[in-house]
């Protein structure tokens, strides 16, 4: 192995795996390309530049949309339910959806971000009027709560783990624990259970989803202080396969280690999708094509309303209302508009909203965003398990030993248990200070390698079996709820309109979530529908 | 001479063997084809006019008689020692089976036919004619005897095939090599030599194969199973191996024992006319799911009123084997080839899932039992309701549900997820001797009596009496008073009950 290799394994996959895999180069190595996301695109705009519209290349429009992601979209589609028709769409790339893209593939799509929901409760009832109509759902139990179709939600076995050359059921690694680590892990529970049952004297939940009906007392904001690495300690956590599931967790779902997480995030994780006390957490929606399914149905609806390969380059508040100027086909082109809905991620604000940088009324470079890769592996047929009492193949597929968050299996769902199929391997830039330059540092080939190695520790027959990886570089994948973010006045102020600008994004919560980027794009619409004069 | 006794215990080693290897090819055709006088009396032809053939061939061979005589010895020795294996994997993985068996039956006969008339050109000289005659047909037919004798009380049930041929075959080229010293002075030194390392290959190829063979996976299994495979073969889905023993022919999936020959008919019988009882009228489409051994299908197609069966099995190899491997295809009267049969290779989950069929009068689900959740999602509330949406209103199925005895918790789960789909379900066991008591499902989407049996079948288990008494449950079987889960896709509580139950008795 050459030490370049050696240096990029050593980096992504760590120092003893990168010796180990010394040697054994990839005997046959799959074609694949980098897909997706068009970074060069994206870092136009920073260059600022004064743009002019030819005159008939202006129209006028009620509210223009910025940003095609799950926010955008759930706008859009409130927008459109409520008989506001008057709007645009405007998204940069080609395909809307963000981060919970997806790809059409056989047997069966996959995603390329986010890929499941938990059952919403039952007061969440726009999320759950979404579900229904997509005929997700079998009607309601006696006590009102939504019940999801049996097909929709995950298949068992949901997770199984890797450690040690084995594969053991679930998340949590229960082989070989010690009393104390059962202990810990016992109290951990009880911890989790108290924040569950928490309420505070107006009757709100400490966690629950969406993140802006949490209660705001001070003993549960108080969290957001710590870093959910510090909490741990304080409460005299120190089990180590305790420790790595809740990191794991944090890097699920916020791409950040624990010791770089908010302790109110890493709270939240495990609190707000639990009900009530000892009930398990909510079962999981999920789809082959991972929340691909909520964004083609929000696309759908809205279809003749939305503008792709539109790159909004900067947006002019004005005493009538606001201009948007956009970049498509090498032309320049115009909305005036009266409201506008700015579902892009915040940090991007200052560079396309013309006036944010002379008197901000938020910091727009708090919101910072991490890095991820995500690679999609086409296998001809499944890895063959290598002890007859391995536990099999599950939903998601968790490597202990792994910086990455290991894989999801496509075809689980389906119930597609033979032949090909498609992985989904996510890798969180966490462990670098500076992922996002790393990322883009490296080519199509040396992320596929680090995929390939990272996956050949569990499965040697992966090169035989994978026919293509297509890799897919988030440079900006989601908000970082690093502590003091959550609860701090800068990201409230954000969440107020600037001028006739309204903002909806999961950067406002501070959480990466379906429900939350769906509940901004609703409250934008109802707002500006309050605001706006013409239909 | 001292070496004329030891010659003629080489005759009896030779005719030992001889008999052997023919033994050998007719019991292995004889498993995997089935017809075992057909086999036995086609074997013993062909080898006896081989011999004669080689008998025959004898008198062209002139010089160096002694060292022809190794040669042939230690060819027989290959040949012979590996055929068993051989035969066995041919039959595994090519279709001219037939032309392999006969033509290495010839060979063997052909070169054992040369062995005693050169020896008897040899030992010419030092005997007399008639005192030749006598001895070395004598011991020849002695030889016979030992074979004979040892093969099915001793070698069959103690060694198994392959190692009874790989073991006599290095018994042969023992003697082949040990020859090299009785015939020295026939012989000159040099060719000795070659002999003498010739002799030694053969003998080291075979033990190696003999040893190694442990570890290949169709010995180890010999080791597994208490009868003799007869065919083992590893398809993308399962490991398939059929047997064959004193009581017949048994199929195993994942060493799982999917039927015997000697009391399937029970199994299957339960399997299939309960569905046709509880029908209301003349059924005329049927849909099978599992079933690969085409077994379910025989039973099926005594019903004159069907028009078409669709049969739904993951494995094509499967029901390929089923059709085509021959003990297997009398066992279910060539179901496959009948035109109301065809045939759908799939996973049954994704085959309801995707594919719109006119409905189905009956459903015959002939799963294997649920020990794992690729086969769990095939007992679960979304399945089921999968299936309801195959039916005509009035149809009826029946479950396999493994036995309500070892694993009562996963039978009530079935039949609890059954009525969760708001199916009517009557329970309903029997006992097959080779599985143990054993329980099926039989439902119907609106509520029904327990229905009769229709006469006018030809059967040989079922009758009027046992038919009724099929829905009684002891009390150890019948539904545990604890609460049971459903299984449901997102839960697999069936996979979880079943591990757990069946795992006492591993």
């Amino acid at each position: 192995m050459n030490l370049s290799r050696r240096q990029l394994l050593s980096t992504f996959l760590g120092a003893p795996l990168a010796l180990a895999a010394c040697g054994d180069a990839p005997r046959r190595f799959p074609d694949g390309e980098i897909v997706g996301q068009n970074a060069v695109l994206g870092h136009v705009l920073r260059e600022g530049r004064a743009f002019d519209v030819a005159a008939d290349n202006w129209s006028n429009v009620g509210t223009a949309i910025v940003g095609g992601g799950v926010a955008g979209l759930s706008a859009a589609w409130k927008l459109s339910k409520l008989g506001r028709n008057n709007f645009v769409l405007l998204e940069l790339e080609k395909e809307t959806g963000g981060t919970s893209q997806s790809g059409v593939g056989q047997p069966v799509g996959y995603p390329w971000g986010a890929h499941y929901l938990p059952v919403p409760f039952r007061e969440n009832v726009d999320l759950i009027e979404l579900l229904d109509e997509m005929s997700l759902t079998d009607g309601r139990t006696a006590d009102n709560n939504v019940i999801v179709k049996e097909q929709y939600l995950c298949r068992d076995p949901e997770e199984r783990v890797f450690y040690k050359g084995r594969w053991y059921d679930g998340l949590y690694l229960h082989a070989g624990e010690s009393d104390e680590d059962k202990r810990q892990y016992a109290e951990f529970q009880r911890r989790i259970d108290y924040w569950v049952t928490w309420r505070d004297a107006t009757g709100r939940r400490a966690f629950v989803v969406p993140s802006a009906n949490c209660s705001d007392d001070a003993e549960a904001t108080a969290l957001d202080r710590v870093s959910f690495g510090e909490w741990l300690r304080q409460n005299g956590f120190t089990s180590e396969r305790l420790i790595w599931y809740c990191d794991y967790a944090c890097r699920d779902d916020y791409g950040l280690k624990i010791e770089q997480t908010s302790a109110w995030a890493g709270l939240f994780y495990f609190c707000s999708r639990v009900r009530k006390s000892g009930e398990g957490s909510q079962p999981f929606i999920t789809f082959p094509e991972g929340n691909g399914r909520f964004v083609n149905h929000l696309t759908e609806s809205v279809k003749d309303k939305i503008l792709r390969s539109h790159m909004v380059v900067s947006i002019v508040p004005n005493a009538n209302g606001v201009d948007v100027i956009c970049l498509a086909d090498g032309q320049l082109r115009g909305f005036h508009c009266e409201k506008v809905i700015y579902a892009s991620p915040i940090f991007t604000a200052p560079y396309v909203i013309r006036g944010l940088v002379d008197d901000p009324p938020f910091a727009a470079n708090e919101f910072q965003h991490n890095a991820w890769f995500v690679a999609n592996l086409f296998l001809k047929d499944r890895p063959k398990p290598r002890f007859a009492r391995d536990f099999p193949l599950a939903w998601d597929n968790v490597l202990y030993e792994s910086p990455s968050l290991g894989y999801v299996n496509a075809t689980h769902q389906k119930g597609i248990d033979y032949g090909p199929t498609v992985w989904t391997y996510y890798y969180p830039m966490c462990h670098e200070e500076d992922g996002r330059t790393k990322l883009f540092n490296y080519e199509w080939r040396d992320l596929a390698d680090v995929c390939l190695t990272d996956m050949a520790r569990a499965h040697p027959d992966i090169y035989e079996l994978t026919t293509r990886i297509d890799i897919m570089r988030w440079g900006h994948a989601m908000i970082s709820p690093r502590p003091g973010f959550i609860w701090s006045k800068n990201k409230q102020a954000a969440s107020k309109p600037y001028r006739n600008i309204h903002f909806a994004h999961t950067d406002l919560s501070g959480i990466a979530l379906f429900e939350e980027a769906f509940y901004h794009g609703l409250r934008s619409a109802v707002s500006v529908i309050k605001e706006v004069r013409t239909g | 001479m001292k070496r004329t006794p030891l010659l003629f215990l080489n005759v009896i080693i030779i005719a030992t063997c001889g008999l052997i290897y023919e033994l050998l090819a007719a019991t292995v055709s004889s498993y995997v084809l089935g017809d075992s006088v057909t086999q036995f009396s086609l074997i013993i032809g062909v080898y006896l006019s081989a011999m004669g053939v080689g008998s025959y061939l004898s008198r062209f061979i002139d010089k160096h008689v002694a060292e022809k005589f190794i040669d042939i010895e230690l060819a027989v020795a290959v040949i012979g020692g590996l055929s068993a294996p051989l035969l066995f994997l041919t039959f595994a993985y090519v279709s001219y089976f037939g032309i392999v068996l006969y033509t290495m039956v010839f060979i063997i006969g052909t070169l054992v036919g040369l062995e005693i008339p050169l020896l008897m050109r040899i030992l010419k000289d030092e005997l007399d004619f008639k005192e030749l005659v006598s001895r070395v047909l004598a011991l020849d037919y002695v030889g016979a005897l030992v074979a004979s004798l040892l093969f099915p009380i001793f070698l069959v049930p103690k060694l198994g095939l392959n190692r009874t041929s790989l073991l006599f075959g290095m018994l042969n080229a023992g003697v082949g090599l040990w020859a090299t010293w009785l015939l020295d002075p026939l012989i000159p030194n040099r060719k000795i030599t070659i002999l003498r390392v010739k002799g030694f290959v053969v003998l080291v190829l075979l033990a190696i194969v003999l040893i190694k063979a442990d570890s290949l996976t169709t010995l180890a299994e010999d080791g597994l199973f208490t009868d003799n495979i007869v065919y083992a073969k590893s398809s993308p889905y399962q490991r398939i191996v059929v047997t064959k023993g004193k009581t017949g022919h048994a199929l195993f999936l994942n060493g799982n024992l999917q039927f015997n020959s000697f009391d399937e008919y029970r199994y299957h019988e339960a399997l299939v006319h309960p569905a046709f009882a509880a029908y209301d009228g003349k059924p005329k489409r049927v849909l099978v799911l599992g079933g690969g051994d085409g077994l379910a299908l025989r039973e099926i197609l005594k019903y004159k009123s069907v028009e078409t069966v669709d049969l739904v099995d993951l494995d094509p190899m499967m029901t390929g084997l089923s059709k085509a491997f021959p003990a297997l295809g009398e066992l279910n009267q060539h179901a496959f080839d009948d035109p109301r049969v065809s045939v759908t290779n799939g996973d049954a989950f994704v085959w309801l899932d995707n594919n719109e069929q006119p409905p189905y009068d009956i459903a015959i689900i002939d799963f294997p039992d649920p020990n794992n959740f690729a086969l769990g999602k095939l007992y679960s509330t979304r399945f089921y309701n999968l299936l309801k949406q195959k039916l005509s209103p009035d149809a009826a199925v029946v479950i396999q549900c493994t036995s309500p005895l070892i694993a009562r918790r996963s039978y009530w789960s079935i039949i609890k997820t059954l009525e969760a789909t708001g199916f009517s379900v009557k329970p309903f066991q029997t006992t097959v001797p080779s599985f143990g008591v054993w329980g099926y499902a039989l439902a119907k989407m609106q509520p029904f009596e327990t229905p009769k049996l229709a006469s006018g079948v030809d059967l040989k288990f079922l009758n009027e009496n046992s038919f009724t008494s099929m829905f009684e449950f002891p009390t150890d079987m019948t539904l545990p008073a604890d609460e049971i889960e459903i299984n449901r896709l997102d839960n697999q509580a069936l996979v979880r009950y079943y591990e757990s139950e069946w795992r006492r008795f591993e």
